[in-house]
């Protein structure tokens, strides 16, 4: 036995972690790391992006003009709204206030569906235009040489995002339920807390690609 | 397997006995059975890239087809790349021994995460999985790299190779934020920041790089699936895209990955090398801090893949001095590895003749990334076998002999028993003077202006060739007999002890194999954790054996 003194045994099967603050600290940090990475990995479209902004710098500025801005900012509001709503029900479980909780998290939800549906909504306008990525796209309006690259890169950016989305949505009604079954509360919410910084996350690439790609 | 028996009464059942059967493994949560189980299949893995590169070697024995017409050698030349790169170098050390000893290394239970842990590994395994159907059933020539335009027009399928490299990664940016978290919360009381294991500081590099680079590769992998899938566009000029951004994305996350690779590697040899010296490390704080100095420079060199492109002078030079970054921050390991050999009890193991061999190619694959690294030199030896030569230098002999001292340095620790010392070293012997003669002649084929990628070649390589191909036969008999003599030690070893080696480092404070839940006890560790004794006088110190 290399530490005899004051030796106490370690329950098999107890909790890896020394107390509840650190495993908080861990889930935390880790979570932080993982929206790290998922900065990165947009990072690689916005690269893309300023790289055929430089080569087409007109086609980029045109752009805008060809999209929705109306529903694209929209959606902006809805994100900005339910990502405020996510940070309400986060404090909420915190107080102890279960139900108010899971409902704000379920306002949260029904926003997180209104922007697809939104989204869908733009995607079918853009679909009956033609205004289709790479060999498919065939929108007649705007045909200027890089046109097609400018719309690769909407579709490819707006549909990266709007699968994070997707996923927010099944995080979140998954931390609705376990609130409602009382999993979650004042004692234990740190996968609220966890999922609520995913959502903001998905919001803040949001909050990139909206000027980007419908103001610019 | 029996636990050690030299320090009184067994303490409990090991990691190993803890619970039977099949099951137990496969649903395990306990980052050491995690990391044997990644182990396994690595070795395989390893295995599978090895009988292709023999493959390889066969057919440049003479001029003209020798066993396999050009495209069989471009798909076998495919398989042992990504085989190899993705498969085996980028994931082995971390997920195998980074996994089995960071936590014990720490004093902690376990990962901060262990159900991540092992999602990591299944995630791995369905990647290879599907990597290795998608390249057999697809027949895929690209090489590993997977260059626009050629990925994107070749008629092979290439798509359930782009998706299982993408799952790979997945599952090494999992490992990554587990290893940075459990550095960050986990580490025992008494372990400061400058208390950590030289080996946990490498992976935690090799983390950082792996969780910044690898969601690039991902998202490239994304781009390349589109551009096959839907013409996106991005990467073809009859579009308007620039297939030239394909190999920026890509080298972006692909240099640093050199580093993910050989990062870990130098990580063990900073412990073994400590080990077998009897002494502390030359310099603990320069050792911290090159491989801090390496993970982040590794990002800036990218460039250097693209001197022939049509690059802006500006740009080459500037990528070429920053390629030149990384050689100071490597040398300044060497020579803290030379400053510790210096004057030590040096203890001739094989975890110790892989040591001398990996310091050795090391330099000399570095001094010639140093020579590659010249826009000028470059030029000359760009996509030639120099270039060849020079990244198995790094990336097998650096990355291989660190695995493979590492495999012998802590086998004793994983399973509790010992293999024949004399096997091993004259083994390590034969290995290394088996890469010795199947890289050098490389080097002067390249220079002499043998393409790489190439089934043919005029009847003056020859000679060299048949060289390569002698020394990778003797490589791949050395690496049979190290199979065999761990293989039969894993059974009929004499049993190790808690500490057979006498070493310092806080994983040899548990028992071998180590319990469960790594200690008996919580452990205390009140020194740092290469706090071997001042030599004597004559300069003479104790072996612990």
């Amino acid at each position: 036995m290399p530490h005899e003194g004051g030796a106490r045994p370690v329950a098999p099967g107890a909790s890896h972690f020394g107390d509840e603050s650190s495993r908080q600290d861990a889930a935390h940090l880790g979570m932080w790391i993982f929206i790290a990475t998922e900065v990165l990995l947009f990072a690689v479209l916005f690269t893309a992006y300023a790289f055929y902004r430089l080569t087409y710098p007109e086609v980029f500025q045109q752009g805008p003009a060809h999209m929705d801005v109306f529903l694209g900012t929209l959606n902006t509001f809805v994100l900005v709204s339910s990502s405020i709503l996510v940070a309400l029900a986060v404090d909420a479980v915190r107080g102890g206030k279960e139900f108010v909780s899971a409902a704000l998290l379920a306002l949260t939800v029904v926003m997180g569906i209104a922007f697809l549906s939104i989204k869908a909504a733009e995607y079918a306008k853009h679909v009956r235009d033609g205004a289709l990525p790479g060999a498919w796209y065939a929108y007649e309006a705007f045909a200027a040489p890089g046109a097609n690259l400018y719309f690769t890169l909407y579709w490819v950016m707006t549909g990266v995002h709007a699968v994070h989305v997707l996923v927010g949505v099944g995080v979140l009604v998954t931390l609705m339920l376990r609130t409602l079954s009382g999993e979650l509360g004042a004692r234990f919410h740190t996968p609220l807390e966890l999922g609520g910084m995913y959502w903001h996350l998905v919001d803040v690439v949001w909050l990139f690609l909206w000027p980007l790609l419908y103001l610019a | 397997m029996a636990p050690s028996h030299d320090e009184g009464a067994p303490l409990g059942p090991s990691y190993l006995d803890a619970e039977r059967g099949l099951w137990s493994w496969l649903t395990t949560h306990d980052h050491k059975r995690i990391g044997v189980m990644f182990l396994a299949v690595l070795l395989l893995m390893f295995l599978l890239g090895g009988v292709f590169a023999l493959a390889l070697r066969v057919e440049l024995l003479t001029p003209g087809e020798t066993v396999m017409g050009r495209l069989a050698y471009n798909r076998a030349f495919t398989v042992h790349g990504v085989v190899m790169v993705w498969l085996f170098l980028i994931p082995s050390i971390p997920a195998s021994f980074g996994n089995f000893l960071l936590p014990l290394m720490l004093g902690a239970r376990d990962v901060a995460f262990p159900r991540l842990n092992l999602a990591s590994f299944y995630l791995y395994v369905l990647g290879a999985v599907m990597t290795l159907w998608g390249i057999f059933q697809g027949g895929v020539d690209t090489g590993w790299t997977f260059y626009t335009p050629y990925s994107t027009a070749t008629g092979r399928d290439l798509l359930p190779v782009l998706v299982g490299v993408f799952v790979v990664g997945f599952s090494t940016i999992l490992t990554g934020i587990n290893f940075i978290t459990t550095v960050h919360t986990m580490r025992a009381p008494g372990i400061t920041w400058m208390k950590v294991p030289l080996f946990v500081w490498a992976l935690y590099g090799t983390s950082i790089i792996q969780v910044l680079a690898t969601p690039v590769l991902g998202m490239v992998l994304v781009l390349v699936a589109l551009e096959r899938v839907a013409g996106a566009g991005l990467f073809d000029p009859a579009r308007g895209g620039d297939p030239l951004l394909y190999q920026h994305l890509f080298w972006f996350y692909s240099h640093p990955a050199v580093y993910i690779m050989v990062l870990p590697g130098m990580g063990v040899i900073s412990e073994t090398v400590c080990a077998f010296s009897r002494k502390r490390p030359f310099s603990y704080r320069v050792i911290v801090w090159s491989t801090v100095g390496i993970a982040f420079v590794g990002f800036l060199t990218w460039g250097h893949h693209m001197f022939v492109s049509g690059q802006s002078t500006f740009g080459a030079g500037a990528f070429s001095l920053l390629s030149m970054l990384v050689a100071i921050f490597t040398a300044m390991k060497i020579f803290t590895w030379l400053g510790t050999l210096y004057r030590g009890s040096l203890w001739v193991s094989t975890p110790f003749a892989y040591v001398l061999g990996f310091i050795f190619l090391l330099f000399f694959g570095g001094m010639s990334g140093v020579a590659v690294a010249v826009t000028s030199a470059d030029l000359h030896w760009h996509d030639t076998y120099f270039v060849v030569a020079h990244f198995h230098f790094i990336m097998v002999g650096a990355s291989l002999m660190a695995f493979l001292a590492a495999l012998h340095y802590w086998f004793p620790k994983m399973w509790g028993r010992r293999y024949p010392e004399g096997m091993g070293i004259g083994t390590a012997v034969l290995i290394i003077f088996g890469f010795i003669a199947t890289f050098l002649p490389q080097f002067l084929l390249g220079n002499q202006g043998m393409p790489r990628r190439y089934a043919d070649y005029p009847e003056s390589f020859q000679p060299l060739h048949v060289a390569s191909t002698a020394g990778a036969s003797l490589l791949g008999f050395g690496f049979v007999i190290v199979a065999i003599y761990l293989g039969w030690s894993l059974r009929y070893g004499s049993v190790a002890g808690r500490n057979p080696w006498g070493s310092e480092g806080y994983e040899w404070l548990s028992d071998s194999p180590p319990p469960e839940f790594n200690f008996h006890a919580p452990p205390i560790f009140p020194r740092p954790p290469h706090e071997y004794g001042p030599p004597r006088a004559d300069g003479e110190v104790d072996h612990a054996a």
